[in-house]
């Protein structure tokens, strides 16, 4: 079984995003750049299905500006087999990402689909469940474990009471929570011995998809900042003050 | 035109996130319609019809839908859709789960985790765990909106009821089937519509200690939240984790024990009334939202907390 792995190319997560003065967007210029925690797991996941001997090739995909090709080789040095760059000038809306995967599963096949949840940058949480419904597959989203039982794949997921599991058919889609597993480390080898791994550049055009607009960003401010309060020293005092300056006990 | 809201339950409660969506979508339009998709689920529509601002509650009552799932919601919500200018539910793990494969159904965008209504069209969202807020226009003629909860008051109850319409459209995609739940059990309130919250984290040292919280949380009616730190290690279960990946809440009182104040875990909670941080490294970030800081070991002040309330 092939599998197919999405990752996204997204600010840092340690790093604290920046509004453009002219609140046009977030400013990216100059800052640290990694693969989306979310799709590391989705990598790691992918790899170990790999190792286990359920799958046979992790195929991972990426869509953006060239430089989300250090994403794609990142994953190649964590264990992916080949990569597929889908080269756009911005990222896409989450259903144009949905539309031009859907076109790369179409294209490869492959028996299970691993994306993140969501990614740290737009917070959509959208594009798996939209690919799914695009391929009229099912989902398993916000895994926190993946089983392959005979013809199906169970998954554990995180919901809001607690855990749920489902069984699906293959081919499925799962999107990955924090807690599905924790991704390795590429080690130097690897990383050299990734920089050969074959890696295919396709446009939305050769796909055949054409990118509709379907919001458009009015406006990015940076969020009321909340002042910080003072320090008191000891619990009698912070009881006083909840009590009768903030009035919340 | 209508509104349709989709309304979250378990057969038998309407979940308090469907209020503060119901007053979201309210402001997106007049007439509203819920929809109550789910297995001998005719309690929730009863429910349901007594909220503020629903104009007719719509019930699909059948097994196919008692779970849920994606796959089946998604087709039934997208066949009503043609008759409606919004399809609205609540950004809960149900909602995040089943409406972007609405939207895509539809070929319309989806404007997730919504915090303002600025017009029918121009809706307010976080972004980079809640340190942007765009402002974003819907294009497509049907929206597809998530609602984040905290961000809204809750709809009231009235005397009258709307009327209820039973739906007879049955979808079984038969590509996934429910197995089994592990439901978390606890007599607090639920986090996100809890008053009081306290949470713990990584400074907790392990899952006994947080009886200590517990405590607390006793005294005040609190519910008691952790830090994505504190569920990584084992300490509590991860429906308790209060972050970007996790919960959003935005309670009147929010105490953070133990906790660094990472931005995923800001994400979740900055919009909290009033935030209380107990921490004993006095630069750790949470001092910097914090209204009221504590420099001091939890473990000497916890039950000096307690005892005090």
């Amino acid at each position: 079984m092939k599998i197919l792995v999405t990752v996204k190319r997204v600010i840092d997560y340690n790093v604290k995003a920046r509004v453009k003065a002219d609140n046009s967007d977030v400013d990216l210029a100059n800052t640290k750049m990694a693969l989306n925690p979310f799709c590391e797991i989705a990598v790691e996941e992918a790899i170990r299905l790999k190792e286990s001997g359920a799958a046979t090739e992790v195929v991972v995909v990426s869509i953006g500006p060239k430089a989300c090709q250090e994403q794609i080789r990142t994953s190649l040095a964590l264990g992916a087999d080949r990569g597929i760059q889908i080269e756009t000038d911005t990222m896409p809306e989450s259903l144009n990402a949905a539309k031009l995967l859907a076109k790369v599963v179409e294209a490869e096949q492959p028996g299970l689909i691993i994306m993140g949840k969501q990614a740290i940058d737009s917070d959509n949480n959208q594009t798996g469940q939209m690919l799914a419904a695009l391929l009229d597959m099912p989902q398993g989203t916000f895994a926190s474990k993946v089983e392959l039982i005979g013809e199906k794949v169970h998954v554990t997921r995180e919901v809001d009471g607690g855990l749920q599991t489902i069984a699906l058919n293959m081919p499925a889609i799962v999107t990955t929570d924090l807690r599905l597993n924790e991704p390795r480390y590429a080690s130097l080898p690897n990383i050299m011995k990734a920089k050969r791994k074959p890696l295919v550049v396709q446009t939305p055009v050769d796909l055949g998809v054409e990118m509709k607009t379907h919001t458009q960003l009015v406006k990015v401010e940076a969020p009321t900042e909340r002042q910080a309060g003072i320090k008191v020293n000891s619990i009698e005092e912070l009881i006083e003050k909840l009590q009768n300056e903030a009035k919340v006990i | 035109m209508a509104i349709l809201i989709i309304a979250e339950h378990d057969n038998a409660v309407l979940k308090a996130a469907t209020l503060n969506t119901i007053t979201a979508a309210s402001q997106m339009g007049d007439e509203c319609h819920l929809l109550v998709a789910g297995s001998s689920c005719s309690a929730v529509a009863e429910q349901g019809s007594k909220v503020a601002g629903v104009t007719k509650v719509l019930l699909a009552d059948n097994t196919v839908y008692e779970y849920q799932l994606a796959e089946n919601i998604s087709k039934l919500v997208t066949e009503l859709a043609p008759n409606y200018t919004h399809i609205v539910s609540a950004a809960t793990t149900t909602g995040k789960n089943f409406m972007p494969r609405v939207a895509a159904l539809l070929d319309v965008a989806q404007i997730s985790d919504i915090i303002k209504v600025e017009s029918e069209n121009k809706f307010k969202r976080p972004i980079y765990a809640g340190n942007a807020i765009a402002t974003v226009e819907s294009l497509d003629n049907i929206k597809v909106i998530t609602v984040r909860g905290t961000a809204f008051s809750a709809a009231t109850t009235l005397d009258s009821n709307a009327s209820i319409e039973n739906l007879n459209i049955v979808h079984d995609a038969q590509m996934s089937q429910f197995i089994s739940e592990e439901v978390a059990v606890s007599e607090r309130p639920e986090l996100t519509a809890a008053k009081v919250i306290i949470s713990g984290g990584r400074g907790m040292g392990n899952g006994e200690n947080f009886a200590l919280l517990e405590n607390v949380a006793d005294k005040l009616g609190a519910a008691v939240g952790a830090s994505r730190a504190a569920v990584d290690a084992g300490f509590v279960p991860n429906d308790m984790q209060v972050g970007q990946t996790g919960k959003i809440v935005a309670p009147d009182l929010y105490i953070a024990v133990g906790i660094s104040g990472a931005i995923q875990h800001l994400a979740g909670m900055k919009d909290s009334k009033i935030i209380v941080a107990i921490n004993k490294d006095e630069d750790a970030p949470i001092f910097q939202v914090a209204d009221y800081g504590l420099v001091a070991d939890l473990f000497e002040v916890l039950p000096e907390l307690t005892d005090k309330l």
